[in-house]
């Protein structure tokens, strides 16, 4: 939190101040200092907060409309795309902007696996992170039940299975998370009911993840350590506000695209056919930004071990502070494991494109090697290289590297190897 | 701290007891809220449903929906009968004899859960390597007695509570 004291000018404002802090909040947000250095990438929390904003805004506006109801919901959400005014935008929108959540949840995480954000001392802004990333995919999977067609259907059906898994209390789980012997209209009720919930829960969280951020303030792309504030800091407002605005307004430009030129690009055509529980789709697929993690289920031949490697691939990712033994943040400074943080983003897109192929034949060889790459990252590859590394002399403050040579870190390193 | 004051007294008994009561109140409170979610008394209601199989030809089968889930009843000829006896039990990763899987002198009727037991998808039938289902969601071979033989699932398909009506008429569940 900021140091300084504040104190609102007008008597109306210092009389409510004193009451209830609010603009000594409003305050400390305004000035809060934020690292000089900090590129686009980091321009994603606040296109996040955007996105939930509008998830937010758009689901409340589709549950007036939507009925959850097994004979009903597949046609009620006809009903929204053809009879209410606007129903086909905020539809389209509201389907989308999950895609576009997750498109910039994924950029807002390797931004922070590249950089070293998740490590000391931001280790709870980055479980908090997951938290929400976790509760995300649970919203994302529900909601995606909801319109009752037949990918819903079987979606929901494969993954509450994957409970069925556990041994000896399984079934007993599956049939409570069902509330029927198979996915039926107690599942759809209960689906709805969760997925209005979920997002007011990440809401909570997203608060407690800015205010776990503003306790050491900013990770920064040369991830040292700065006085706050300082000649390394500006003012978030209006040096970090108005970047955050123009990232912002291209993100949308793209989000607009999605909606209005190709709006069911990312959806699945079979999901315009009403359920029906006596036939299976030829082809099931998740939702693309869940296909990594389908691709490591069926990478395992036996369904116990694939359920566990496909819940421990995001569990490990919480012991990352821990797994990562490098003293260094920024992958700027750190030759070899700048070379296997790009590998495991090829891995992970890998497996996301094997994710959506037939289990069979060469993406089955291609997602065992991807799985087994990425459990090797973090078991091995992160202690090991962070013991072992050489890293790059590392700057004394942000402003040293721009006054002793270019604007690029990289580059002022080499100026200062000289010397 | 002095000596005296580590002896249990009242103070520590008046403790215990109140988180006892305590924790006994929110299990009492939670337990009601927890069961609300599994199957309710209309859903148990559908617990069994009466099928007319006189129909069916030799070689073919219906589907019928029990509880939500579809129930694959087969009439088998004589040749499938004897192909899925003539299995070795070695060869089944879930080993069963097929005489276990059907009633007793019905031996042609083939009543099993048309559910994957891998992730719950509805097998094809007539294919796969094994003469009997397939499932397409993530390549489960079934034989013609519904065993598992190849693919991810864990068990054969489950063969539900049923019994025989009259010769015509089967009750499932």
């Amino acid at each position: 939190m900021s140091e300084h004291e504040y104190t609102p000018k007008s008597k109306a404002g210092k009389w409510f101040n004193d009451r209830l802090p609010l603009l000594t909040l409003g305050a400390h947000l305004t000035d809060y200092p934020t690292p000089k250095n900090l590129n686009y990438w980091w321009t994603f929390g606040g296109i996040l907060t955007f996105c939930l904003i509008t998830q937010i805004v758009t689901g409340i506006v589709l549950a007036m409309h939507y009925v959850a109801h097994a004979d009903l919901a597949f046609a009620s959400v006809e009903h929204i795309m053809r009879d209410v005014n606007y129903g086909w935008l905020i539809r389209y929108i509201h389907s989308n902007g999950a895609s576009m959540f997750f498109l910039a949840v994924y950029i807002h995480i390797f931004r922070s696996l590249f950089y070293g954000s998740y490590k000391s001392p931001r280790e709870v802004i980055w479980i908090i992170g997951l938290m929400i990333y976790l509760l995300m995919m649970a919203a994302a999977f529900m909601g995606y039940v909801l319109p009752w067609g037949q990918m819903s259907f079987w979606g929901a059906t494969v993954i509450t299975n994957l409970f069925s898994a556990i041994p000896l209390v399984g079934d007993s789980i599956t049939t409570w998370l069902w509330g029927a012997y198979s996915v039926d209209n107690p599942t759809l009720n209960r689906f709805f009911s969760l997925h209005y919930l979920i997002p007011f829960l990440i809401l909570g969280l997203v608060v407690l993840h800015i205010w776990a951020l503003h306790v050491p303030g900013n990770n920064n792309p040369v991830g040292i350590d700065i006085k706050k504030p300082s000649k390394d800091t500006v003012p978030f407002h209006p040096y970090i506000t108005i970047k955050d605005a123009f990232a912002l307004l291209v993100f949308m430009i793209i989000f607009a695209g999605f909606v209005f030129f190709t709006p069911n690009v990312l959806g699945h055509s079979d999901n315009y056919i009403p359920a029906n529980p006596l036939v299976t789709p030829a082809h099931i697929v998740p939702e693309w930004y869940l296909l990594p993690f389908y691709a490591i289920l069926r990478s395992v031949p036996d369904k116990l071990g694939g359920v566990i490697l496909m819940f421990s691939a995001i569990f490990i990712l919480f012991v990352l502070p821990w797994l990562d033994t490098s003293k260094v943040r920024s992958a700027v400074f750190r030759p070899i494991y700048r070379q296997f943080f790009w590998i495991l983003v090829i891995d992970v897109l890998m497996l996301g494109y094997v994710g959506a192929m037939p289990a069979e034949g060469i993406y089955l060889v291609l997602a065992r090697v991807g799985t087994i790459y990425y459990f090797l990252h973090f078991i091995v590859v992160m202690p090991v290289v962070g013991y072992l590394e050489k890293t790059d002399p590392i700057p004394m403050s942000i402003s040293e590297p721009v006054l002793t040579g270019g604007a690029e870190p990289s580059l002022a390193r080499k100026a200062n190897d000289k010397v | 701290m002095s000596k005296e004051e580590k002896k249990v007294n009242r103070r520590d008994f008046l403790f215990t007891a109140s988180y006892t009561v305590g924790a006994v109140g929110v299990g009492a409170v939670i337990w009601p809220m927890i069961d609300q979610m599994n199957p309710d008394k209309a859903q148990q209601a559908l617990a069994t449903t009466e099928v007319d199989i006189s129909s069916i030809e030799p070689g073919k089968s219906i589907t019928v929906l029990w509880r939500g889930k579809p129930i694959f009843i087969k009439k088998r000829t004589s040749e499938e009968i004897a192909e899925a006896r003539a299995v070795k039990l070695d060869d089944l990763p879930d080993p069963q004899k097929d005489e276990d899987r059907v009633k007793e002198g019905k031996d042609e009727w083939l009543v099993m859960l048309g559910v994957c037991t891998h992730l719950g998808c509805v097998p094809l039938k007539d294919k796969g390597d094994f003469n009997g289902w397939f499932c397409p969601c993530h390549g489960s071979h079934y034989d013609v007695s519904g065993r598992i033989r190849k693919g991810p699932a864990p068990t054969n398909m489950e063969i539900p509570k049923f019994e025989f009506v009259d010769s015509n008429t089967i009750k499932i569940g």
